[in-house]
């Protein structure tokens, strides 16, 4: 109890001491500086403002979030609370101003009342977040052997195969999925190749059906999974599994009492990359996936442009987010929690 | 008191009946075109404490690696009570490790990391418990069982690989500079509980170590490497008194090494000539060497009298000088002086009495002598 007393007020010493090195270094920077009068200027106008060059600092990023992030969905919350109606734009306003003296807020909530009540939509959310949990799993089957293939691999060769991961991106996203149609459908690659080797003797069907949309999401969003995997295993320690084999635990067992618990970050970083953004998907399903998909990301695209039902899509969007910030913060939580360690 | 003699006592090598624990016979290990130990043979006794020594990149690390089973040896055979190692896998041999890092499982706690042998080889869980308790025990560690790797200090973690690599009851505790990360107040009392934990289990250790004062402190034998090959195993005495070539002496402790051409030897006496130090040199042994060749004196430091009347004979087995660098250390005062020819010599005198003002000091003309049972004539 005392070592670990005076262990972590050494390390608080440490830091101290460090911090105020720092700090003095950078107040010499700060009076020569004020020798100028732009960055003076600037100085006294934040200090008016009950700003220090620290908070200003801090105020950046949430500045950043406030603008592009809170800004756009406060204004989404609000249509999904108003109105369709022939205007431009395409909705009633939440707030008017009547002529004898009223100002009347009108809250819609029927657009809400209706994705409760129509099937379409609940079985759009169910379907959606079965397809991306299932293609989460395939690409996490598929990722982990791959990152750790990588971990494993010589060290000169690490890099070059990171950048292979990363290669794809240097195509837009639109057409890798584009090109996955010549693949994928009746006369495509994938079945000439097969008729060719004599597997099957009639071409399968695979685009426009679920399959082509997991094979979609898993191309599409398999870095995403295979670089935080791959950060993590490369860091476990190969003595450690000398160790294990040294207390008598074979290769194939060490694997799963070792090295899976300690990739378990990484499985975890890497398995919200890909839920997230594969929840939302619309390109893929629009593009690779039959009639009978049904994925939000594809339904809120078709109120909004094809039945041009604003508000009723900005429920949609509402609910969507809501449904994401579960796991995020579940995320956000374990992370605090590795913090701490 | 008791166990000091009776390790003192135990000297299985000098007995040629006995039988060796474990067998190194021509064992040699490549990487690629570069051998890392060559063609060595070496036995070590059941129950002793051996240390393998040499500078970074001598092969003793392989070597343990090899009797771990992490790495096959490219040729020969090592033997563990008899039976041939060279294939059989890490986990099947009844060898454990402690490792350099300590390897330490970061996801368990010091409880499962002791428990994680027991555990493969499918021991009942009361009496995984129950010696994973004694052996916390044993290192004092009971209070922190629940404790994560990171949560324990440097010296707390070391204990922990300890238990870990013994709870098993290995044949023999291989261990890779198992106190390097400890500091110095540190190291030398963990070596102290290494010795007795190993008395205690009668456990064969083989220690890697760089530091020639641990390896003397701890073990029974050292095995002085090279480059591959092993120049010398005897007993930390053996190796600091009776070096058998200039390498070791220069690895163990501080020596001044006195170059001169060989006059005449016979079975207890040796008479050099040395051009480099200005007199004769007489030893009390002898050495298989031609006469006139060139023979080479290992002098300890210690061993070495200094002083600013000149001795009865000063043509034998005395180096005149001038004192060049004095160095106080507390319980040593290190004299460096420098000889007509420039050769500089090292002296070590205990300091008996409290030191107030030095009778010999800098730029003083001193008379170095020693006894010819003192140093060690060496042909190589």
């Amino acid at each position: 109890m005392t070592t670990a007393l005076n262990r972590s007020t050494l390390r608080i010493g440490y830091v101290t001491g460090y911090a105020a090195a720092e700090s003095s270094r950078l107040g010499g920077l700060h009076a020569r500086l004020m020798l100028f009068a732009p960055y003076r200027i600037t100085v006294q106008v934040l200090a008016w403002l009950g700003l220090t060059g620290r908070g200003a600092v801090i105020l950046l990023p949430y500045l950043w979030l406030l603008l592009f992030f809170l800004a756009p969905f406060l204004i989404v919350l609000k249509m999904s609370f108003s109105e369709v109606a022939i205007a431009m734009p395409p909705y009633t306003p939440l707030v008017e101003w009547l002529e004898d003296g009223y100002l009347q807020i009108k809250l819609n909530l029927n657009n809400y009342k209706l994705l409760v009540e129509d099937n379409l939509y609940w079985s759009a959310y169910v379907n959606s977040v079965w397809i991306a949990t299932s293609a989460t799993l395939i690409t996490l089957l598929v990722g982990y052997p791959l990152a750790y293939g990588m971990a494993r691999a010589p060290r000169e060769w690490r890099l070059a195969l990171v950048m292979l991961v990363i290669l794809p991106f240097w195509t837009s996203f639109l057409i890798r999925v584009y090109a996955w149609i010549g693949i994928l459908k009746n006369e495509g690659l994938l079945n000439q190749f097969l008729l060719w080797l004599g597997i099957i003797d009639q071409p399968l069907t695979i685009l426009n059906t679920n399959a082509a949309i997991y094979i979609g999401i898993v191309y599409s969003y398999l870095p995403f999974m295979v670089l935080p995997l791959y950060a993590t295993l490369e860091k476990i320690d190969q003595t450690l599994l000398e160790a294990a084999m040294d207390l008598g635990c074979r290769p194939l067992k060490s694997f799963w009492v070792i090295t899976l618990p300690l990739s378990l970050p990484g499985i975890l970083a890497g398995c919200f990359l890909v839920f997230i953004p594969a929840l939302g998907e619309f390109v893929i399903p629009d593009l690779l996936g039959g009639s009978e998909t049904l994925m939000i990301g594809k339904t809120l695209w078709d109120e909004f442009f094809s039945n041009r039902d604003w508000p009723l899509s900005s429920a949609v969007a509402v609910v969507l987010l809501a449904i994401l910030v579960l796991p995020l913060m579940l995320f956000q939580r374990l992370q605090v929690k590795q913090g701490v360690h | 008191m008791n166990q000091a003699t009776a390790r003192q006592r135990q000297q299985p090598w000098r007995d040629p009946n006995a039988v060796p624990h474990v067998k190194l016979v021509n064992v040699t290990k490549r990487f690629d075109d570069f051998t890392a130990v060559n063609n060595l043979s070496l036995n070590i006794y059941k129950g002793e404490f051996f240390a393998l020594l040499g500078p970074s990149g001598c092969g003793k690390t392989t070597l343990l690696r090899m009797l771990a089973g992490f790495e096959r040896p490219s040729a020969g055979q090592i033997l563990l009570e008899g039976i041939d190692m060279s294939t059989v896998p890490p986990y099947e041999r009844p060898v454990n490790m402690m490792f350099q890092s300590y390897a330490l499982f970061p996801h368990m706690s010091v409880e499962d990391n002791v428990a994680f042998g027991l555990k493969q080889e499918k021991v009942p869980k009361p009496e995984i418990k129950k010696r994973v308790a004694e052996m916390l025990e044993l290192v004092q560690m009971g209070p922190y069982a629940k404790r994560k790797p990171h949560q324990l200090s440097g010296g707390q973690r070391q204990r922990v690989a300890l238990a870990r690599s013994l709870v098993k009851k290995p044949k023999m505790l291989l261990l890779d500079e198992p106190l390097g990360a400890l500091d110095k107040k540190l190291r030398e009392q963990t070596q102290f509980e290494l010795m007795n934990i190993q008395d205690e289990l009668g456990i064969t250790f083989v220690i890697v170590t760089h530091d020639q004062e641990e390896a003397m402190t701890v073990s029974s034998r050292i095995a002085v490497m090279c480059s591959g090959e092993i120049m010398q195993v005897a007993t930390p005495a053996e190796i600091y008194e009776y070096p058998n070539s200039r390498y070791v002496a220069e690895f163990i402790g501080d020596v001044n090494i006195l170059e001169g051409h060989l006059e005449q030897t016979d079975a207890s006496h040796t008479r050099i000539v040395s051009h480099e130090v200005g007199c004769a040199i007489h030893a009390a042994h002898g050495v298989d060497a031609a006469i006139g060749s060139t023979v080479w004196v290992a002098l300890r430091p210690e061993k070495l009298a200094i002083s600013l009347e000149p001795p009865a004979d000063p043509g034998v087995n005395c180096m005149i000088g001038e004192v060049w660098d004095i160095g106080y250390i507390g319980n040593l005062s290190i004299y460096h002086v420098r000889l007509p020819g420039g050769k500089m010599i090292t002296s070590a005198q205990t300091n008996r009495v409290r030191l107030v003002e030095r009778t010999i000091t800098w730029e003083d003309k001193v008379y170095l002598t020693w006894q010819p049972d003192a140093g060690v004539v060496l042909v190589s």
